[in-house]
């Protein structure tokens, strides 16, 4: 599974300071209390991955970080000082890009126009469609993915295609947190595994990844630490080879806090 | 090849060959994309052929260089309102109101010029500025509020119809004065034979460096290039078809002033759709509108200024009908304009689900159509007939579409 494509691309245990940090961070959506009070650490080089059952909050903790849901209580620091992420483009601007579950590609149009939609590459009037070819082959090259063509609608893509496209579209900003939302939801068995596979080289070229799922067994392929949810709370954090039967029961609550991982 | 080596390993998706990646060259490919490219006109210039040649079996008449003139004359009207309608099938809307827009400027013009005395630029101005101004509460209300295009512009239809109606006044009819310059250019105007093959070879050869120009770029770049065969295919079948045209028009009245109006208007509109952010935004917001949003277009932005620019070229095919008929009268864009409009971009390629289609779809499905039209009328055929010929060509064409689209996702 760990193909590593690059010297040192076995990661390091994450060790530094966090790149972003989620301090006692809280969000209601009317009386249903999403986040409460959630401590996260997030640094580069690693992939953290959050679990939880449905309504466990882990879309919600996403939408904090990609600059979707603005938290009701708490602080989040990048690198240390605090931010507001209040819309994506100010996540984007602070280096931390989000794929949403759904994508968000655009079916008619090809693969460069879906990676430069709505920040194209041009002089004047008119687009440099050549600049843009160049710099999709770059991203796509650095991810290791291969599309039968650049220059076909997206709609011709596979699932597993087209998550490697959306992704592609979130690192052109060069970001340094890369935020997951349910990236294997809708795959086959070999498309997830080929998305497990990127997620490795996002961690090989130095991003720290957030990976939300609920597909707990995926997650300890490429996971280094597992944050476990339960009803907006954070049930303990977990090292990636914790067995699939403590995960399930922190995500069902049968372990009380702190009594897996560390 | 910039990073083949890198993309050869493992268990990358889907494993294609390298050399077939990044794209499909050669003879074959220019015919697959004419057929099943973002565009594909290929489908639709055999039909437009095989209407001929079944036109031309029929009553050799039609293929006769004096009647091709008229034919491109009398699509010209029509085919610039299409072009519009084009716009706003691509960005997922509709508008049904453009025969009533056309028919308003015609009566503005009119009106402006004969009765109120108007220089004729100001009364055309004044014309183009109420098409603007219709498709701008078109899209304001359709993307502000929401409401559906289809229910809006019906509404405007019938509204701007009563409204051509009262600035025509009483007398229903206006007649242009014959001898005015714009009457006499619309109706008698055509290019000098050496004018015309200069702008054919002006148009050849800025095509030829547009493609060496972009070739080079891609080579520079380390990207995939057609090679230079595909290059020379594709300008000499350019030089072909417009030489073929220009040379046989030439034999009768050649090539009218409206006519070139109408292709530079679709080589504009084409290089904007394909070339443009504006383009991108529009082809991207009606294929999916969410997506869109989520990618940072300015939805609202995109959706008005494809109304305006829908509504500002019918009152311009309005003015250009008034000049035609030299007159603006009740049934100027009336009856049948808009349906007509609408089929002809659909007949083009423009899909009626937006985010597919091309400029040129316009020009090519309004020929389809006027061709019927005028074929029938030569063979004395009466309207009954005509509609219902052109409806069986319009559902022909839809289907056509839907089978060569559903083969290119199958494959």
């Amino acid at each position: 599974m760990t193909e590593p494509i690059e010297p040192g691309a076995t990661p390091p245990r994450a060790s530094g300071a966090p790149v972003v940090s989620l301090r006692g961070v809280s969000k209601h959506f009317g009386g249903v209390r999403a986040l409460v009070d959630v401590d996260v650490d997030i640094h580069e080089h690693e992939v953290l991955a959050v679990v939880g059952d449905n309504g466990a909050g882990k879309s919600t903790l996403a939408g904090v970080l990609a600059g979707a849901h603005r938290p009701d209580a708490g602080q989040v620091l990048v690198d240390g000082s605090p931010v507001v992420l209040d819309s994506p483009a100010a996540a984007r601007a602070l280096g931390i890009a989000t794929v949403f579950q759904e994508l968000a590609l655009v079916d008619d149009l090809d693969v460069v126009e879906n990676l430069f939609l709505g920040h194209e590459v041009g002089s004047g009037v008119f687009l440099d469609e050549v600049e843009m070819e160049r710099r999709t082959w770059q991203v796509l090259d650095q991810l290791a993915a291969s599309v039968p063509s650049v220059r076909e609608p997206v709609r011709a893509l596979s699932g597993g295609q087209r998550q490697v496209i959306a992704v592609a579209r979130a690192l052109l900003g060069s970001p340094r947190v890369v935020v997951l939302d349910e990236p294997t939801a809708s795959l086959g068995v070999r498309q997830t595994a080929e998305v497990l596979n990127l997620i490795t080289r996002l961690r090989g070229r130095g991003h720290a990844v957030v990976l939300v799922s609920h597909q707990a067994g995926d997650l300890q392929a490429v996971a280094d630490r597992i944050l476990v949810l339960r009803l907006g709370r954070v049930h303990g954090t977990y090292t990636g080879e914790t067995s699939y039967e403590d995960l399930l029961a922190a995500m069902t609550g049968a372990v009380l806090p702190g009594s897996g991982g560390r | 090849m910039n990073a083949d080596g890198t993309r050869g390993g493992g268990s990358t998706l889907a494993a294609v060959d390298p050399g077939q990646a990044r794209t499909r060259v050669g003879l074959r490919a220019v015919l697959g994309q004419w057929f099943h490219g973002e565009h594909g006109v290929a489908p639709i210039v055999v039909g437009l052929a095989f209407v001929w040649v079944v036109l031309a079996v029929i009553q050799p008449d039609f293929l006769s260089a004096e009647n091709l003139v008229n034919l491109t004359l009398q699509s010209v009207p029509v085919g610039v309102i299409a072009l519009g309608v084009v716009l706003v099938l691509l960005v997922g809307q509709i508008d049904l109101s453009v025969g009533s827009v056309s028919g308003l400027a015609a009566a503005i013009v009119a009106v402006g010029t004969v009765t109120a005395g108007w220089p004729f630029v100001l009364a055309v101005a004044v014309a183009l500025a109420c098409g603007m101004a219709v498709g701008l509460v078109y899209g304001i209300l359709s993307s502000r509020l929401g409401l559906p295009s289809f229910v809006i512009t019906l509404a405007g239809l019938l509204f701007l119809a009563g409204l051509q109606l009262r600035v025509l006044g009483p007398l229903g009819s206006i007649n242009l004065p014959f001898e005015s310059w714009f009457v006499r250019s619309i109706q008698q105007g055509f290019l000098d034979p050496a004018v015309a093959w200069a702008l054919v070879v002006l148009w050849v050869l800025a095509y030829l460096a547009m493609q060496v120009w972009g070739r080079e770029r891609r080579r520079r770049a380390d990207l995939a290039c057609a090679p230079w065969s595909q290059v020379v295919l594709r300008t000499g079948a350019l030089a072909a078809v417009l030489g073929a045209a220009v040379g046989y028009l030439s034999t009768a009245r050649g090539v009218g002033y409206s006519v070139v109006l109408f292709v530079v208007l679709v080589i504009v509109a084409d290089v904007a759709l394909r070339r443009t952010r504006w383009g991108r935004s529009v082809r991207a917001v009606g294929s999916d509108r969410r997506a869109a949003l989520l990618s940072g277009v300015a939805v609202h932005r995109t959706v008005v200024s494809s109304f305006v620019a829908c509504s500002t070229l019918a009152a311009l095919g309005g003015v250009l009908a008034a000049g035609r008929l030299g007159a603006a009268n009740q049934g100027t864009g009336g009856a049948d304009t808009y349906l007509t409009a609408i089929a002809a971009a659909v007949i083009g390629g423009t899909s009626l689900f937006g985010g597919r289609g091309s400029a040129w779809s316009a020009l090519l499905g309004v020929l389809v159509i006027q061709s019927v039209a005028n074929g029938l009328t030569l063979l004395d055929l009466d309207q009954a007939t005509r509609y219902m010929v052109t409806g069986a060509v319009l559902l022909g064409a839809i289907v056509v579409d839907m089978l060569v689209r559903r083969r290119r996702q199958e494959a």
